[in-house]
């Protein structure tokens, strides 16, 4: 732990990517297999369940640091972490105690702890909490909340490894896509100079596109370029090999149970076959919006009224992998005209292959990218014919491989009226904001912000929320109406929870509008009509 | 009658007829330190410590200034006022006033860690205490000034040994000064930011020893470069990312302050090191300070007053909040929480018009 803790500082307190990779390779350098294991499962985003109740750790913590409750609830109001605020109040000790390893504070310690009586974990928790130094129970706590998380990339991982290994990136890549086990064995693979036997059920890395940085032209000749919508749904890939079917999530998550009807579609996919593709909401024959499929996403248990009522479908990018082949290497293009083959011979209605859209030149096709919203995608896919299929979300070249258009965001001008403190490194800043818009001459919430400000503009809102205070309730303050900001977002959907009777998609903030008076905001009328109204 | 109330200019002695750190133009101002937030400019007359004089006069010219020594009684009115060590800055006082009898304690600014340029706090027993409580939350508590000192000085050598200057931001006036007197001064050569090196001067000139430091100007040259590779740097954080910093180059840098505790507080700096380093009391600090004072009656002022006062009410203390900004509609600075970025410490040269109190990061304010 306290090795893993130490990485997780060096990590923690430098924005250069070279110092944390050196920081990565020399941990892995060092580490002993089973404690790389679940190292490599923590930083690559891995975590187990909350192993203790949020409020049973709080009152043992509170207990511990001997302060009332209000006072605890007030520190943890300053540091907006619990991890932290537990750490920061917990009495001094040297953390002197002798080291235990990763692995051990992990198996024998954390995932024990989950579904014990609380007169059982409190004393352990006390106990484990004297070991420890002032930041290793920070990331200690960091793990039993759940809620670990350093500033590192998959990749940054990979290349810490490769550095820490001498083995190629694109290798460790492939071989830490799917499920890891974190045990030493799975670590022995994973370094091992060479190849093992790959798990039947792997996927790919996915290859992801950057969001095209300047003018269309800029690509080049139109006909080198394939355009597809781009869907509004789950990335996926479908697996089929050993007479099974694995679906995976970008997120490298294994959610074949959750989309039967699209498990039971690729069925009949010929052995030894991996597509790319997205999963949506399918409904009479098209897609259907987002917020439908929304009630599948979290849900184990389907019944039969959820799967009635939210049917999912596949649209198929790209093939991978054909007759046990990688096809990565081979030109889009070609793995395009394949891919429709093999989606063609399954003609199955719940997987079918994005089409191509087809526009002469690049002014025809931005024409058309104007439509996306209306026809439910968020905007245009442009790759390259002749591109392979790469890993991540490689650095963009001048010309680049694959890219997202999207459109432009819808937005209003909205009035801030309640604010609340921000997490981790907006800790104790206002920075969670909800706006307004007018109806019948009232200023109604319609939608909570977090994104979008510089520091320098966080810090101007700050301070303005802190002099105009209106209310506190709690952690949340009104504010006298003053500011306004233009607020961009993705759709918007009728929602009976929501006051204004509306909720929008991924709202954030487009830019503060000094210029603006709150009496130039716009009405929730004017929302509706933005719904309504061709983009 | 109370002993001092709250008036628009600030806390006031009726029975003296003077105020204490008042933030308006007054006839005669008590001064608890030469921080421009507590010493602003436009008073008719001025008391303070007499080791705060030279930087008083730096700030606010050729004024009236009355300097007494600690301990040293003065009558004003009816009142008798004496100033006691805060331990906060060089000349950083407790303002003890007496009336008919009843003594009300002002700690000012203050913090009870040993620091060889200041003279220790010393409590003051009183029958009312206002106390500052910038730091009035249990997750503020420092390491000893020891523990700290080898944190700053491992860095600074580790530096020194990959041939990079440490370039560390703390405040020009005091916590600058505590800095220069804390780390080990053997590591390599130290070089000063012109407004520190000004403070400096008024140190020495009160007998506070420091080690010799260094100041840069015009063109850098490759042979300063090569000099100053293991330097360490002190400067003001109005210094950061300015052309002044370019003759360092491949620094590490470090940000010194209170507010540095937080994991939240480090990332916004956006600096390589925090260093939790203030000249205010922590939690326990504050515990110990007011119940040292023997204090029944308790008001708290300046940052996490409320959480202060309300765990001193549990404790059986009548204890209040003094929230100065009801006061004055012009007290723009932010009472109740950290400021965001505590920017800006060159003496003599921020606005003390705008002076706020505990800083909105804009101006020379306190340094947490």
């Amino acid at each position: 732990m306290r090795e893993f803790a130490a990485l997780y500082r060096a990590l923690d307190s430098t924005t250069s990517t070279l110092a944390k990779r050196a920081a990565l390779a020399a941990y892995f350098r060092q580490a002993p297999a089973a404690d790389a294991a679940w190292a490599v499962y923590f930083l690559c985003g891995g975590r187990p369940r909350q192993a203790v109740p949020v409020k049973l750790l709080r009152a043992i913590a509170t207990e511990r640091a001997q302060v009332p409750d209000w006072l605890f609830e007030e520190s943890y109001q300053a540091v907006g972490d619990l991890a932290e605020t537990i750490a920061l109040l917990l009495p001094a000790t040297d953390g002197t105690g002798t080291p235990v390893p990763l692995h051990e504070w992990v198996e024998q310690r954390l995932l024990r702890l989950r579904g014990t009586a609380p007169e059982v974990v409190a004393p352990l928790l006390v106990g484990w909490w004297d070991e420890l130094d002032a930041h290793e129970r920070f990331v200690w706590n960091k793990l039993i909340t759940g809620g670990f998380r350093v500033g590192v990339s998959r990749q940054l991982v990979v290349q810490g490894l490769a550095e820490a290994t001498g083995l190629p990136t694109q290798v460790l890549a492939e071989r830490l896509t799917g499920e890891w086990k974190p045990d030493a064995a799975a670590w022995q693979r994973l370094v091992d100079a060479a190849e093992g036997a790959v798990p039947p059920g792997r996927p790919y890395p996915f290859f992801l596109a950057h969001p095209l940085p300047g003018p269309v032209e800029a690509l080049g000749e139109r006909n080198h370029w394939a355009a597809e919508w781009k869907w509004d749904g789950i990335r996926a890939q479908v697996v089929r090999r050993n007479g099974e079917t694995f679906l995976w999530t970008r997120g490298e998550e294994l959610v074949t149970p959750r989309f039967p009807e699209v498990a039971a579609a690729v069925a009949g996919l010929p052995e030894g076959c991996v597509i790319d593709g997205e999963l949506v909401a399918w409904r009479d024959g098209r897609v259907a919006p987002f917020a439908l499929l929304q009630q599948r996403i979290g849900r184990t248990k389907l019944s039969a009224a959820v799967l009635a009522r939210a049917p999912v479908a596949c649209i198929a990018y790209d093939l991978l992998e054909h007759g046990g082949t990688d096809l990565r290497q081979l030109p889009f293009g070609e793995r395009r005209a394949l891919l429709e083959r093999v989606v063609g011979a399954l003609g199955h209605p719940a997987v079918s292959v994005s089409p191509l859209v087809d526009a002469d030149g690049w002014p025809a096709l931005g024409a058309l990218r104007l439509e996306a919203r209306s026809r439910g995608v968020e905007g245009l896919m442009l790759k390259r014919i002749d591109s392979a299929y790469g890993i991540g979300r490689t650095r963009a070249s001048a010309q680049g491989e694959w890219w997202k258009w999207k459109v432009d965001p819808l937005s209003v001008d909205a009035v801030l009226v309640y604010a609340q403190r921000g997490h981790g490194r907006r800790a104790s800043l206002y920075t969670d904001y909800t706006f307004a818009l007018w109806h019948e001459g009232a200023l109604v919430p319609f939608a909570k912000a977090y994104s979008g400000l510089t520091d320098a503009e966080i810090a101007k809102v700050d301070a303005y929320i802190r002099q105009h205070t209106v209310e506190k309730f709690g952690p949340v303050r009104s504010v006298t109406p003053k500011l306004v900001c233009e607020i961009g977002f993705e759709g918007i959907a009728a929602s009976p929870r929501h006051k204004s009777g509306i909720a929008v998609r991924f709202p954030r903030i487009l830019r503060l509008r000094d210029d603006k008076r709150i009496e130039d905001a716009d009405t929730l009328d004017q929302l509706r009509a933005l719904a309504a109204a061709p983009s | 009658m109370a002993v001092l109330e709250l008036r628009p200019a600030g806390l006031y002695c009726p029975a003296g007829d003077f105020y204490i750190d008042p933030w308006r133009p007054v006839d005669r101002a008590v001064l608890t330190h030469a921080h421009a937030d507590h010493a602003r400019r436009g008073h008719a007359r001025y008391l303070a410590q007499r080791d705060a004089l030279g930087v008083l006069r730096t700030r606010l010219g050729p004024v009236s200034i009355d300097a007494v020594g600690y301990g040293e009684a003065t009558t004003i009115g009816s009142a008798r006022v004496s100033l006691h060590p805060a331990g906060h800055v060089l000349g950083s006082s407790q303002v003890r006033v007496e009336v008919g009898g009843e003594t009300w304690v002002v700690t000012g600014d203050y913090k009870l860690d040993p620091d060889p340029t200041c003279v220790p706090f010393e409590p003051v027993r009183a029958h009312v205490l206002i106390t500052e409580s910038t730091f009035g939350l249990p997750i503020y508590r420092w390491a000893t000034p020891g523990r700290l000192f080898a944190q700053i000085d491992d860095w600074w050598r580790g530096n020194a040994a990959a041939g990079r200057p440490s370039v560390v931001y703390a405040y020009a006036f005091g916590k600058a000064q505590r800095i220069l007197a804390g780390v080990d001064a053997s590591i390599g050569p130290i070089v000063c930011h012109g407004a520190v090196e000004l403070l400096n001067h008024r140190y020495r000139e009160s007998g506070v020893a420091l080690p010799p430091t260094l100041t840069v100007s015009g063109p850098a040259h490759a042979a300063d470069r090569a000099a100053l590779a293991g330097a360490l740097v002190v400067a003001p954080p109005s210094a950061q990312s300015t052309p002044w910093l370019r003759r360092f180059p491949d620094l590490s840098d470090a940000f010194a302050s209170g507010w540095m505790q937080l994991r939240g507080a480090r990332r916004r700096r956006s600096v390589d090191r925090g260093f939790v380093m203030s000249d205010h009391a922590d939690w326990p600090g504050l515990l110990r300070a007011i119940a040292a004072s023997g204090a029944p009656r308790v008001y708290a002022t300046h940052g996490y007053a409320a959480s202060l006062a309300r765990y001193l009410c549990g404790q059986g203390l009548d204890a209040r909040t003094f929230d100065t900004r009801e006061f004055d509609a012009q007290y723009s600075g932010e009472q109740d929480e950290p400021p965001l970025a505590g920017e800006g410490d060159a003496p003599g040269t921020a606005p003390s018009a705008v002076s706020d109190g505990t800083g909105d990061g804009t101006v020379d304010v306190t340094d947490a």
